[in-house]
Parts: C-alpha cells; sequence; structure tokens
C-alpha cells in the first residue's frame, strides 16, 4: 500500500508511546542505572563502568544457562513447527467437529502458565501422577527430581504439549486462506499429495510461520513459571533457564549491579536475535508486494 | 446446469456418468486415509487432554484418597475442594483481582493500540520502522528483566498492590502485540475507503468509529483474544506487584504449600477454575480464530 508522508501522524501514535515508554523506558533506565554502579543502600553508591558486565560474560554458571536456554529454545522449534504444520493439516474444516477441535487445541493457550507447571507436577509425580506412575509399572525408574535428562524430557514435553497449538492454529488459518481454485488445479495436473503440499500449502505458510517461529523462541527464551513449578530448576540446576537464574540474582540475593548487566546481556540476545528475524520478514513482505 | 434436472443429451448421461463413478472411486481411495487422518487427530487430542482430565480427576477426590494410591477416576466424589474455594474470600478473590486487571488491560491496550496502529498502517512519518521495530522488542523484553524497577517504580507512584499496576505492567507486552495484530488487518482495508469517506465530509474520529472500527471488527475480537491470553497467563509480574489487595488467582494458589505438604485436591480445584475463563472466551472467538489467527498477514 502506498502511504501518504504526514508528520501529523505522530499524534495518534502519542498516546501508546507515553504508555509504553512508562512502562518500559524508565525501568529499562533504572536496570542500566544499576548495571554500571555497585549499590550498598539508599545513599551509598559506587560507579563501577562496565565491571559487571565483565563479571557476567565470565561467569561460568551463566554460560552454562545460556547454552542451555538455546538448547532448549531451538530443541522445541525443531519439534514444534513440523509437529503444529501436521496437525493444522489433519484438523477437521467443517461441521461442529472444527469448533470441537479448534477449542480443544487453543485450551493450553489460555492456561496460566504456572497452572502448566502445577498440572505437569501433578501428572508427573511417580506416587499420584498418571505418566509417571505408568512409567514406573512399566519398569522405568522414571524422577524428574534426580534425574537430569527425564527432567529435560518432562519439559520439553511439557512444552510441546503447552505451545504446539499455536503454530498449528496460526497454520491452520494459514491453510484456510488458499482458494480452492489452487487445489483443483492441482487435481487437474494429477500433483501428488506431497508437491501440493510443497508448491501450494507451505508457500503460503511461510508467512504465518515466521510470525509462529518468532513468537515461539521469544516465549521460549523467556521460559519462568513452568519449570519453575515443575523441577525448581533441578536436578542441580540442569534446567535452571535464563529467567530464573537472573530471577534468584536479583530478588533472592539482591545482586543489584550483576543482576542488572546479566539483564542488559539477556535482552541484548534477545534484541539480536529478533532482529534477524524482523529484517527477514520485511525483506519478504518486499518480495511478495515485488510479486503482487 | 442444476444436478437435479435430468440429462437430455447422450453425452450429458455419459458426462454424469463419468463424474459419479470418478467421485465414487476417489470416496473408496481416501477413506482408509480418512479414518488414518481422524485418528492422528483424536491422538493428539487425548494427547492435549490427558494431562487436564488428570487434574480434573484429582479436583474431585479427597486428600486421602489422592495419597491412598492411583485412581483413574473420583471414587469417593467430592466438591470439597471447589466449595473451600468459593467460599473463603482470599480463594475466590483471586479471581475477581485477575479477572480485573486483565479486563482493565484489555480495554487500556486496545484504545491507544487503535490509533497508533492506524498511523503506522496508513501513513509514514520520521522515524515510523524504527518505531516499530522498537514497540517490537518491548514484545521480547523478559519480563525477569523488568522485576525490579517496576517493583520500584510502582512503590513510588504509590501503585502497588492496586489492579492498575498490574494491568499498566501488562501493557509493555500487550499494547505492541496489539499494534502489530490490528496494523496486519487494517492494511487489508483499501485505503480508498477512508478517502471516500472524508471526500464524504466525514471527520477523521467519526470516520475511524463508525466506519473503520466495523469493518475491522474481527481483527479487533481476535486481538482482544490474544490481549486477554497473555495477561491471564501472565505471572512473574502480577505477583510481583501485588501483596494481598491485588494478588492474584496465580499467586494465591501457592498457598496449597503447607507445613503438611501440598494440599493436592485444592491445587488441582484451583487450577480447574483457571481453565475455565479460557474455555469460555474461546468459545465465543472459536468462528474468527480460523480466518483472524493468521493476523491478517497471509
Amino acid at each position: 500500500m502506498n502511504k501518504v508522508y504526514n508528520n501529523r501522524a505522530w499524534w495518534l501514535i502519542l498516546p501508546m508511546l507515553l504508555l509504553v515508554a512508562f512502562s518500559a523506558v524508565i525501568p529499562l533506565m533504572t536496570v542500566v542505572n544499576y548495571s554500571v554502579q555497585d549499590v550498598f543502600d539508599a545513599n551509598t553508591r559506587f560507579f563501577t563502568g562496565t565491571e559487571w558486565f565483565k563479571e557476567m560474560l565470565n561467569d561460568p554458571a551463566l554460560q552454562a544457562a545460556v547454552l542451555r536456554q538455546f538448547a532448549f529454545s531451538l530443541t522445541i522449534l525443531a519439534i514444534e513447527v513440523p509437529l503444529g504444520i501436521g496437525i493444522a493439516l489433519i484438523m477437521p474444516k467443517k461441521g461442529w467437529q472444527a469448533s470441537a477441535a479448534l477449542i480443544l487445541v487453543t485450551m493450553p493457550l489460555l492456561i496460566p502458565w504456572n497452572v502448566v507447571g502445577s498440572i505437569w507436577q501433578i501428572f508427573t509425580r511417580g506416587d499420584i501422577g498418571l505418566m509417571g506412575w505408568s512409567l514406573r509399572e512399566l519398569g522405568y525408574g522414571y524422577n524428574i527430581t534426580s534425574n537430569p535428562v527425564d527432567a529435560w524430557a518432562t519439559i520439553i514435553l511439557m512444552d510441546v504439549w503447552h505451545w504446539t497449538s499455536l503454530i498449528a492454529l496460526l497454520c491452520y488459518s494459514g491453510l484456510r486462506s488458499i482458494p480452492d481454485a489452487y487445489y483443483q488445479a492441482a487435481r487437474i495436473d494429477r500433483a501428488s499429495k506431497w508437491a501440493v503440499f510443497r508448491y501450494i500449502q507451505l508457500p503460503k505458510l511461510t508467512n504465518v510461520l515466521v510470525i509462529g517461529v518468532l513468537l515461539r523462541f521469544m516465549h521460549s527464551f523467556m521460559i519462568y513459571a513452568e519449570p519453575f513449578v515443575l523441577t525448581g530448576g533441578g536436578p542441580g540446576s540442569s534446567t535452571t533457564f535464563l529467567s530464573q537464574s537472573l530471577t534468584t540474582m536479583a530478588i533472592g540475593q539482591q545482586d543489584l549491579g550483576p543482576s542488572a548487566a546479566f539483564s542488559l546481556i539477556y535482552f541484548l540476545i534477545i534484541l539480536l536475535v529478533t532482529w534477524v528475524f524482523y529484517t527477514a520478514i520485511m525483506n519478504m513482505q518486499k518480495d511478495n508486494n515485488k510479486g503482487a | 446446469m442444476s444436478a437435479s434436472s435430468s440429462p437430455k443429451t447422450p453425452e450429458e448421461v455419459r458426462q454424469r456418468a463419468a463424474v459419479a463413478d470418478n467421485r465414487r472411486r476417489r470416496k473408496a481411495r481416501s477413506a482408509p486415509r480418512q479414518w488414518r487422518r481422524r485418528g492422528l487427530m483424536a491422538a493428539y487430542i487425548v494427547f492435549v487432554l490427558l494431562p487436564v482430565y488428570w487434574l480434573l480427576n484429582m479436583s474431585f477426590q479427597s486428600n486421602n484418597e489422592i495419597l491412598g494410591g492411583l485412581t483413574l477416576w473420583p471414587e469417593n466424589f467430592t466438591v470439597e475442594h471447589y466449595a473451600k474455594i468459593l467460599t473463603n474470600s482470599s480463594w475466590y478473590m483471586g479471581y475477581i483481582n485477575s479477572i480485573t486487571y486483565v479486563l482493565m488491560n484489555m480495554l487500556i491496550s486496545i484504545v491507544v493500540a487503535l490509533p497508533a496502529a492506524y498511523a503506522f498502517s496508513r501513513y509514514q512519518f520520521i522515524g515510523d520502522k524504527h518505531l516499530f521495530f522498537w514497540l517490537l522488542t518491548n514484545l521480547m523484553a523478559p519480563p525477569a528483566v523488568f522485576l525490579l524497577p517496576y517493583f520500584q517504580l510502582y512503590y513510588t507512584v504509590g501503585l502497588f498492590d492496586t489492579h492498575v499496576a498490574v494491568a499498566l505492567a501488562h501493557c509493555l507486552f500487550n499494547i505492541p502485540l496489539a499494534v502489530w495484530i490490528l496494523e496486519g488487518f487494517m492494511s487489508g482495508v483499501p485505503k480508498e475507503i477512508d478517502e471516500t469517506a472524508f471526500i464524504d465530509g466525514y471527520s477523521f474520529p467519526r470516520f475511524f468509529v463508525k466506519i473503520f472500527i466495523p469493518m475491522i471488527s474481527s481483527g479487533i475480537g481476535v486481538t482482544l483474544f490474544f490481549l486477554f491470553m497473555f495477561s491471564w497467563v501472565e505471572l512473574l509480574l502480577a505477583s510481583t506487584l501485588t501483596s494481598t489487595g491485588a494478588q492474584p488467582i496465580a499467586s494465591v494458589m501457592t498457598q496449597t504449600k503447607g507445613a503438611s505438604g501440598i494440599d493436592w485436591g485444592t491445587l488441582a480445584a484451583a487450577g480447574t477454575l483457571t481453565i475455565l475463563p479460557g474455555i469460555v472466551v474461546v468459545y465465543f472467538v472459536r468462528n474468527h480464530i480460523a480466518k483472524g489467527f493468521a493476523l491478517g498477514r497471509t
């Protein structure tokens, strides 16, 4: 669409800008402020420059948390994206089944995150949980509080349960926007099912998939409540992700300087990845416009 | 040519027969495939429902039954946990608090996001692209980063432990989200509509409320759904910014950890009750989800 150049549009944006600035810029400035100082109490503080940043970047525990975080985010993306596309393809398209499937598939998205943790905590306990109990009856010594592999597998399963729906719904609504004529043309050409998917459905899904991957990456990178409730970050620190490390440091230990520096590094990592995605989206839209 | 009219020429008869034959053949071939499809879908739904069923199952059992041994359904059906939650004000106020700040947040977010999204979809202005990216970065900001500054900020301005504090804090990610989604829907409305309205003598506010908003109503519905979703499920900020006056249900639930261990039954009942508002909301928007979930970007 050709947009009109008009700087008065700023007036329309102003209320939004003030509100977001209040809840984003002021707090962020506070964080920046803390990150370069050593705060003892309200009146005693020293300027430390980049010391906290150096300390945080060299902290092995945090480096491990960053790696764990990337491993987690990439794993769940690798599982949820293909699975979500698959679900979208087999979801019923009309009638009461379509409504029922939509409601049931959407349900996990609307459960508060700590309740998701509680649900899985109850579900996987060895004594009272269906999954934990069944696995033990089958002879596998399933225990998420002592075995890191079990804890990881459970958290990934929980995230797949929780968020695959998002990808599935995005793809489902992407698929619904494909005109019937495309499928008819494919039938005339005797296109195989795979060819229909590869050349008709997948190209239509690229846009929604970018949104889906972006949202999933962001949220998995900030994951806090679910693993906190389910495993408490354990066993040891094998499922302690970045948000939890940060919260422990900032609220639990009250280390304002280091945790502020850590916050900024954390934020910058997300920003960098997002910027790559954003540029990709923008370029794609440009290509689409050229094609149309 | 309608399907009910009888064929008139031999050619037509042959054509009809071929079509019917084709249809029959396709049906026969795709029947097993249909069933495989349904089977897979059913398997996924079972996977989604099983943990929720388990929660429901526990919420109707007494704590003795829960800890006594594994039972696949409540053998001594009881609603004691629900009764406890619905009669104790410290419990049910948690739900009221949560719903209050979610509704406030939805209202604030949509009111400021509508004009902003319109500006982004219709006009070019100095710094528009950078501003849009900056907005998106707020969507990415981990709440954990803002925990401490928020606490101090809202404490200083005297909003600590109020619904407004949580509603404003959730604006951090909900306003950018709303602008992003609405911008997609608004860009789908041809600009000629605006121009025609202005030529017809509509003032901007009147055009916006009378013509434009009704045109993107399904987009607004989807946006509200997302706003509800992200404000309802967030816990970290909501529980940090409140103590007793506006405590969300999610942090009331931590009460179930008592001296004698976790009160599983009450935890399960409280969890079940947090799922219900979501189901109600989905039920209302179910017809928009199919089209609107792609956020106007297909």
